[in-house]
């Protein structure tokens, strides 16, 4: 007898289990998340005032009220801008030379090889190097440029990895229309595959950033702590927002688990006004080509 | 017949147009090239550095450095590797095994189950989580989740105190499942965010196909969507697992840091090398901070054999390779 | 315009497989070559050397000459990207650029080998359209994307692209074979249009559309089984289908095998 079968009780039951389970899995994971953005929230608002975004920690002890994180935040923007110069085009580099210049040669093998495994370097691991050679064997101080070298060699290979996947998601088909139009290989790569992955690398370069703009264990080893402002990232300790964070959290008083509420609160939105340009930019883009 | 068009020079040739380009062309080349060779020269430098400035506090050690259970590198000049790089371990494996089955099911849920234009607010929120830095998520747990754990562990320990991983006599909010629950909560987002990414990727075709097939929602995405993210999913799980094993702060912050060997992950025991340099780095004499860079070099190597290992699993299922230019 | 190839002793390999073997042929101006023969027998191997794209496959290569109008495409001072401003192709998929509009896409190879003015692009939009009889359709939204278009009116717009940088010959990798009839037609129609400027060479699957369209007709085989692919029989297209010399010609034609 033929007409149309029912799916089996099986199946169907299968079917349905998952997806609860799958949306049980999402409230799971949401459900900490949440929680660690409303405290953020409620407890950064108290003392997230005009006199934290504007003041150091100079001359204020822990016990303290008052004070502010301007030295941090002034250094984190300066050591991830300039981690970001460093790691970013040395990074969308590589991932152009393993698609489209490397393709399988042993050289691009292994560099392949070593991203991958450069993609795990704890950042303590960056720090502790950037502590080695840079500052133990060259001599050099303590500053922002040293937490940004070592925050750059924690982006680089996620700059490299994300950029790669997007760039081998761009269809061959575009290449070789490109080319049958006699057009040189990397007048191709240039404005024909980046631009098509563009939004792709954008959202990749961001995740890079926001990972490295919280790290804390590099900076360390490598900025070291002032409660003071030091504008200038390439001589003597500065301060970074993470840092901030740590260093006021591990003091025993009301008033600076308050400012490191607040500096959380500060690094958060930070990484999210990053990350919301950089998907505003993406958008613009993509709807300037559709008009 | 056969007008030699190069005499032409408004129109194109076999030879001319591309003599503006040449230089560009090899521009491009070189410095994409070197791009890489210095990627591999700072992981050489890397290695080298470490050992370089590790050498003389592991010259000096008094203990061995692979089976001495103590980290007295400032005072007695003895210290060994083997509880941290067990206590890294098992906190990040254990982390790992929280976070993947929620996070698969998180990354379908917003790429196959969520309706369209939620999903896109969804991917939007975990994108955003995954920003959020260690030292929050590392504060969270030491003011919320170690007061928080206290009564599930004493419960677990009482009624599954057989089984030696719940065992132990004094139950504790500092102690391993702990970190290990913050390192979940921390790398559950970036392994969300990559799977996700694979997930959306699957050709429609590959999908439709399935569906033609007769196959119900999931067995769509066990034929069609799981085998095309799988090589995606393992290098998110990869990542997850360094981001697991280096993370600092936060555990920094929950270890009671010991130094004993102990599968007992409710105890008040626990330490990882990350959380040992974090601590150590303040109060660290010369040869205490050549021992915590040995300790570094450890954790580097280790992260590397991880690497390798899920590379090799990854690389057995690379099948699709996009540019062939 | 339209330049006359001469094909002699080509073989073609990828790595150490060889795909296709000792091809000599003459493929005249101002007409439409095509070329037909079962799956995997090496058409779209050979149609691609002709425009030195088979290269950018990594491990190809290529032995033998490819003349165009006397000049060997594989001399060694000769490049690549040189000869596919000559050779103009048009590929199996409709692939235009998707971050590009219509008007970006037509003249894609002018910008991305220089700049042009407005005026000058102006101009070879509206030429390639018309040429690639697209122009009525779209002259009112060439600023919307290419991706918009339906599959027949992209693969014209494709069609559009290649002949907007003026090149001498004009190579089809089976440009219907992802199209409806309707639009097939279209494209059909367009080629012995656009045969009076440009040398147009074919690969078809669709016997019919050989027959309507071509001038002259190369059927290839598979020496055999792993063998790499070869000429068995040129002629005019009529002859071909007709009375064709061999036997294995006839029964591709009569639908015998392949």
């Amino acid at each position: 007898m033929t007409g149309i079968q029912r799916v089996s009780a099986g199946r169907r039951l299968k079917d349905r289990l998952i997806r609860s389970l799958v949306y049980l899995s999402f409230v799971v994971a949401v459900i900490p998340l949440i929680a660690v953005l409303w405290m953020v929230i409620r407890n950064g608002l108290a003392r997230f005032d005009v006199e934290f975004l504007t003041h150091s920690m100079r001359n204020i002890g822990a016990r303290d009220v008052g004070g502010g994180a301007y030295h941090a935040i002034l250094g984190t923007l300066e050591q991830v801008l300039l981690a970001s110069a460093i790691s970013i085009p040395i990074g969308l580099l590589t991932a152009i030379y393993l698609v489209e210049y490397g393709q399988g040669t042993r050289l691009s093998r292994m560099i392949s090889f070593f991203v991958d495994v450069m993609t795990g370097i704890p950042s303590v691991v960056a720090g502790l190097f950037v502590l080695a050679f840079w500052i133990l064997v060259l001599g050099m101080p303590f500053s922002g440029f040293a937490g940004a070298l070592a925050l750059s060699i924690l982006m680089m290979p996620t700059v490299v990895r994300s950029t790669e996947e997007m760039l081998k998601l761009v269809p061959n088909d575009l290449r070789e229309a490109s080319y049958a139009l006699g057009v040189p290989k990397w007048r191709t790569i240039v404005k024909v595959v980046l631009p098509t992955s563009l939004s792709g690398i954008v959202t990749g370069v961001m995740l890079a950033i926001a990972r490295v703009a919280g790290e804390t264990a590099p900076l360390l080893l490598t900025v070291f702590f002032t409660d003071s402002i030091n504008r200038n990232p390439f001589t003597g300790p500065q301060m970074g927002l993470p840092l901030y964070v740590f260093d006021q959290a591990s003091r025993p008083t009301d008033s600076a688990v308050d400012r490191a509420w607040a500096g959380a609160l500060a690094l958060i939105l930070i990484v999210m006004l990053l990350n919301l340009a950089a998907r505003l930019i993406g958008r613009w883009r993509s709807s300037a080509r559709k008009r | 017949m056969a007008t030699p068009l190069r005499i032409r020079t408004d129109e194109p040739s076999l030879r001319s147009p591309s003599r503006r380009h040449g230089g560009g062309e090899s521009l491009f080349r070189r410095a994409s090239t070197a791009a890489g060779v210095l990627l591999l020269l700072i992981m050489a430098a890397i290695a080298v550095f470490l050992v370089v400035e590790a050498l003389p506090a592991l010259r000096a050690n008094r203990g061995n450095f692979l089976t001495t259970l103590t980290w007295e590198p400032n005072g007695s000049q003895s210290f060994g590797i083997a509880a941290l790089a067990f206590g890294t371990l098992v906190s990040a494996l254990l982390a790992l095994l929280l976070a993947m089955p929620v996070a698969i099911g998180v990354a379908l849920f917003i790429s196959h189950y969520a309706p369209r234009r939620l999903a896109g607010v969804l991917g939007y929120v975990i994108d955003l989580l995954a920003a959020v830095p260690s030292v929050v998520y590392g504060l969270w747990g030491v003011v919320f989740l170690v007061p928080a754990v206290q009564g599930p562990f004493r419960f677990l320990n009482e009624h599954l105190g057989f089984i030696p991983l719940f065992g132990g006599d004094t139950v504790a909010g500092r102690s391993m499942l702990t970190a290990a629950l913050v390192l979940a909560v921390m790398i559950l987002p970036i392994i969300t965010a990559v799977s996700r990414e694979v997930f959306l990727q699957v050709p429609r075709t590959h999908e439709e196909a399935a569906l033609a097939l007769g196959a119900t929602h999931w067995e769509t995405i066990r034929i069609a969507v799981l085998p095309f993210g799988r090589p995606g999913v393992i290098s998110a799980a990869m990542l997850g697992l360094g981001r697991a094993m280096g993370e600092t702060i936060a555990v920094a912050l929950i270890f009671p840091a010991t130094f004993d060997i102990s599968l007992r992950i409710l105890t008040p025991q626990g330490n990882s090398i990350a959380a040992n340099i974090a601590n150590g780095f303040g109060e660290a004499t010369p040869i205490g901070r050549g021992a915590l860079i040995a300790s570094g070099l450890v954790l580097f190597v280790i992260t590397l054999l991880v690497n390798m290992g899920a590379r090799l699993i990854v690389a057995r299922r690379r099948e699709y390779s996009g540019a062939a230019a | 315009m339209g330049q006359q190839i001469q094909v002699s002793g080509l073989n073609a390999y990828y790595g150490k497989h060889k795909a296709i073997e000792d091809i000599s042929m003459t493929i005249e101006p101002q007409s439409i070559t095509a070329f037909i023969g079962p799956s995997g027998c090496g058409k779209s191997t050979f149609l691609r050397t002709l425009n030195r794209m088979h290269e950018v496959v990594p491990g190809a290569r290529v032995e033998g000459k490819v003349l165009l109008d006397g000049e060997d495409l594989y001399a060694p001072d000769i490049e690549p990207v040189s000869v596919r401003r000559m050779i103009g192709m048009v590929f199996q998929r409709p692939n235009p650029f998707p971050t590009m509009s219509i008007y970006e896409n037509v003249v894609a190879g002018l910008r991305l080998n220089g700049r042009h003015s407005r005026s000058e692009t102006d101009t070879v939009v509206e030429e390639s359209l018309r040429g690639a009889n697209l122009w009525n359709e779209v002259k009112d939204r060439l600023s919307k994307p290419g991706a918009g278009l339906s599959g027949g009116q992209q693969q014209r717009l494709c069609i559009a692209r290649a002949i907007a940088v003026k090149p001498q010959v004009l190579l089809m990798d089976e440009p219907c074979s992802a199209l409806d009839p309707i639009s097939t037609l279209a494209i059909e129609d367009l080629m012995t249009t656009l045969k009076k400027r440009f040398t147009i060479v074919i690969v078809t699957h669709n016997m019919q559309q050989a027959a309507r369209v071509s001038d002259r007709t190369a059927f290839f085989n598979l020496a055999g089984p792993g063998q790499p692919g070869r000429i068995v029989e040129m002629d005019d297209t009529s002859r071909i289908f007709s009375n064709p010399a061999q036997k294995a010609t006839e029964d591709y034609i009569t639908g015998r095998f392949g």
